[in-house]
């Protein structure tokens, strides 16, 4: 009875020097992956004395908040002191509306290439994955022409066209590998009681493919919040999005720089994908899977 | 028959957006862009044609040179680099450590952030007086050096480590998933065998992860030509244009340097060599798709 192991006691060690590495490995790693995370946050509490003195990791010695209101509504882009707030609001503006249509564009794209494939539908698929490889660069300047003959050059609605337009490419992909594995017969089935091609959408395939949107939807917002290049070109001065205003901020201010402010201005424009990134959790990785694995 | 017809419009009028968007911005502007780079055009447009005049500019010009040669360093050790940490931490997190989740959620979260918040918060870390070459000196080592970021020769290697640190946990994901896939049959042969653990993972996960991680680096390579906000935010190209890359470029010279044909030319160098990159890659998988079909 005596080498009835005791409930209550240590556990049986079982650290080889093996696992000591292996822990000591992924501690180190996730050290070299969070620094810059925790030199931002801290810097962000400091005022700017105490960051002249001391180094960058260092804890604050007193915690100040005046750098984040700062960086919210005071910090300055050029001549213009408003804050990274502007550049937040412009930043939801182009991208919900921007997410919403390329998801419900991509969704009725995928379910037409896959379930009815109208004449040609091979050819704008290929169409669309070549589009989706080739680097903006060589778009902008004659979709500047053309954005400005049709007056959306440097306006949200813009952007929002941009950005939908080459979305399109992974987003259709997505639905379309999403609606090919649903069995044909139910799109027949519905079409024998009379359904048509946009009520068979609506009613059967839209509300199926819910977690495909949900998906599609995460990969688009962090895509499309994390774009400089569009906002850059195309929203102009008073529309310019999170990102561009960021970086106006920090890279051309005068005189000493404002590393508080700039630290926490730098946390608020990851905040958003952050959030989603730590809530959505799966969902994400789902996203990130699919347009990994895309081929 | 009258009814098969209607239908089949219905989705032909659905992808109607999509049909204008691959022919006027797809193909049209991609046209409209390279006819300028045939074309002397500097602020305007311009309908001279000088035949190659400008892409012998182009390999005249150091400056784009510099380019070329930067992204071929950064692309080939920031694809190598996430490929290989990717690996490495995947397969440490693989040997049913505790806190998995934790150690997986800290080595992704920079991939939900933008390149430009990336690029700011290594600016920051790498800056000589003040991130880590101040902190080890303050800690006593007053000669230490690591000033890479404002070195010519090595500040290219500052954005290699952003990079990495931003697109090695996306690696991880893919590789972890495909870890999980593969049967415990095979651990237990190898293990019966008497074959070390890295071993196994060199010589027999390794090889089956193949697809995936090709797959990944694929879209990490599509990553590397379109390298743009990174350079901006991290080092603005520099110092002098140690770090200038070609999407730089190309944007430098269409929207400030005023250069509408050089910029063109600079693009179309850049479509066409992601055709010719991505041309064999997809030539196989036709093959290969067209093979197993035929057995």
């Amino acid at each position: 009875m005596t080498t009835h192991p005791h409930p209550r006691g240590p556990k049986p060690s079982r650290l080889s020097g093996g696992q000591i590495g292996l822990y000591a490995f992924l501690i180190l790693s996730a050290l070299f992956f969070l620094l810059p995370l925790y030199t931002m946050l801290v810097t962000s509490l400091k005022s700017m004395e105490e960051i002249r003195q001391g180094h960058i990791f260092a804890l604050p010695a007193t915690i100040d908040f005046d750098a984040w209101k700062t960086a919210w509504s005071g910090a300055c882009m050029g001549t213009q002191c408003l804050g990274v707030r502007v550049g937040f609001w412009n930043s939801v503006k182009i991208t919900v509306p921007a997410v919403v249509i390329s998801v419900f564009i991509g969704a009725i794209n995928g379910y037409a290439l896959s379930l009815w494939r109208p004449k040609g539908s091979n050819l704008l698929f290929g169409l669309l994955m070549a589009g989706g490889l080739i680097p903006y660069q060589i778009f902008l300047y004659p979709l500047v022409r053309l954005l400005a003959n049709l007056s959306l050059y440097n306006s949200v609605a813009g952007v929002v066209l941009v950005h939908v337009i080459f979305g399109l490419p992974l987003v259709t992909l997505l639905f379309r590998n999403y609606f090919v594995a649903i069995p044909e017969e139910l799109c027949k089935a519905a079409r024998v009681d009379g359904a048509g091609f946009w009520c068979i959408f609506l009613e059967i395939m839209l509300p199926m493919s819910v977690p495909m949107v949900v998906v599609a939807s995460i990969f688009q917002f962090t895509g499309i919040w994390n774009d400089f290049l569009i906002g850059l070109v195309f929203a102009g001065r008073d529309n310019l999005p999170m990102t561009v205003q960021l970086n106006n901020i920090v890279n051309t201010t005068m005189g000493e720089r404002a590393y508080n402010v700039n630290m926490a201005a730098t946390i608020l424009t990851a905040v958003v994908p952050l959030a989603i990134y730590f809530f959505s959790g799966r969902w994400f990785l789902r996203g990130v899977a699919a347009g990994a694995v895309k081929g | 028959m009258q009814a098969k017809r209607r239908r089949s419009l219905a989705a032909t009028f659905a992808l109607l957006p999509t049909w204008i968007a691959a022919i006027f911005v797809y193909i049209g502007t991609m046209v409209w862009s390279v006819r300028l780079s045939f074309t002397d055009s500097t602020i305007f447009p311009s309908s001279n044609y000088v035949g190659f005049a400008q892409y012998a500019r182009l390999f005249k010009n150091s400056r784009w040179l510099a380019s070329l040669e930067n992204v071929l360093i950064f692309g080939v050790l920031y694809v190598a680099g996430c490929l290989a940490l990717g690996f490495v931490l995947a397969a440490a997190l693989d040997r049913k450590v505790r806190f998995e989740s934790a150690f997986r959620t800290i080595f992704l979260y920079p991939y939900a952030m933008s390149f430009v918040v990336t690029g700011l918060i290594w600016q920051w870390m790498l800056n000589p007086t003040l991130g880590i070459q101040a902190t080890v000196r303050a800690l006593g080592w007053q000669g230490f050096v690591f000033d890479w970021i404002v070195n010519r020769d090595m500040a290219i290697y500052t954005v290699v480590f952003a990079g990495v640190w931003q697109g090695a946990g996306l690696v991880m994901v893919i590789a972890l998933s495909g870890m999980r896939g593969i049967g415990e049959e095979q651990w237990k042969a190898a293990q019966i065998d008497g074959i070390p653990v890295w071993r196994i993972y060199l010589s027999i996960i390794l090889p089956q992860l193949g697809p995936a991680l090709a797959a990944s680096g694929m879209l990490l390579s599509m990553g590397v030509i379109k390298t743009y906000d990174l350079i901006v935010a991290q080092t603005g190209g520099g110092p002098g244009y140690s770090t200038e890359v070609p999407a730089k470029f190309i944007m430098d010279n269409l929207f400030e340097r005023q250069n509408l044909g050089l910029a063109s030319a600079g693009a179309t160098v850049l479509v066409l060599s992601v055709v010719m990159a991505v041309a064999p890659f997809r030539y196989a998988l036709a093959i290969r798709a067209r093979r197993r079909g035929a057995h």
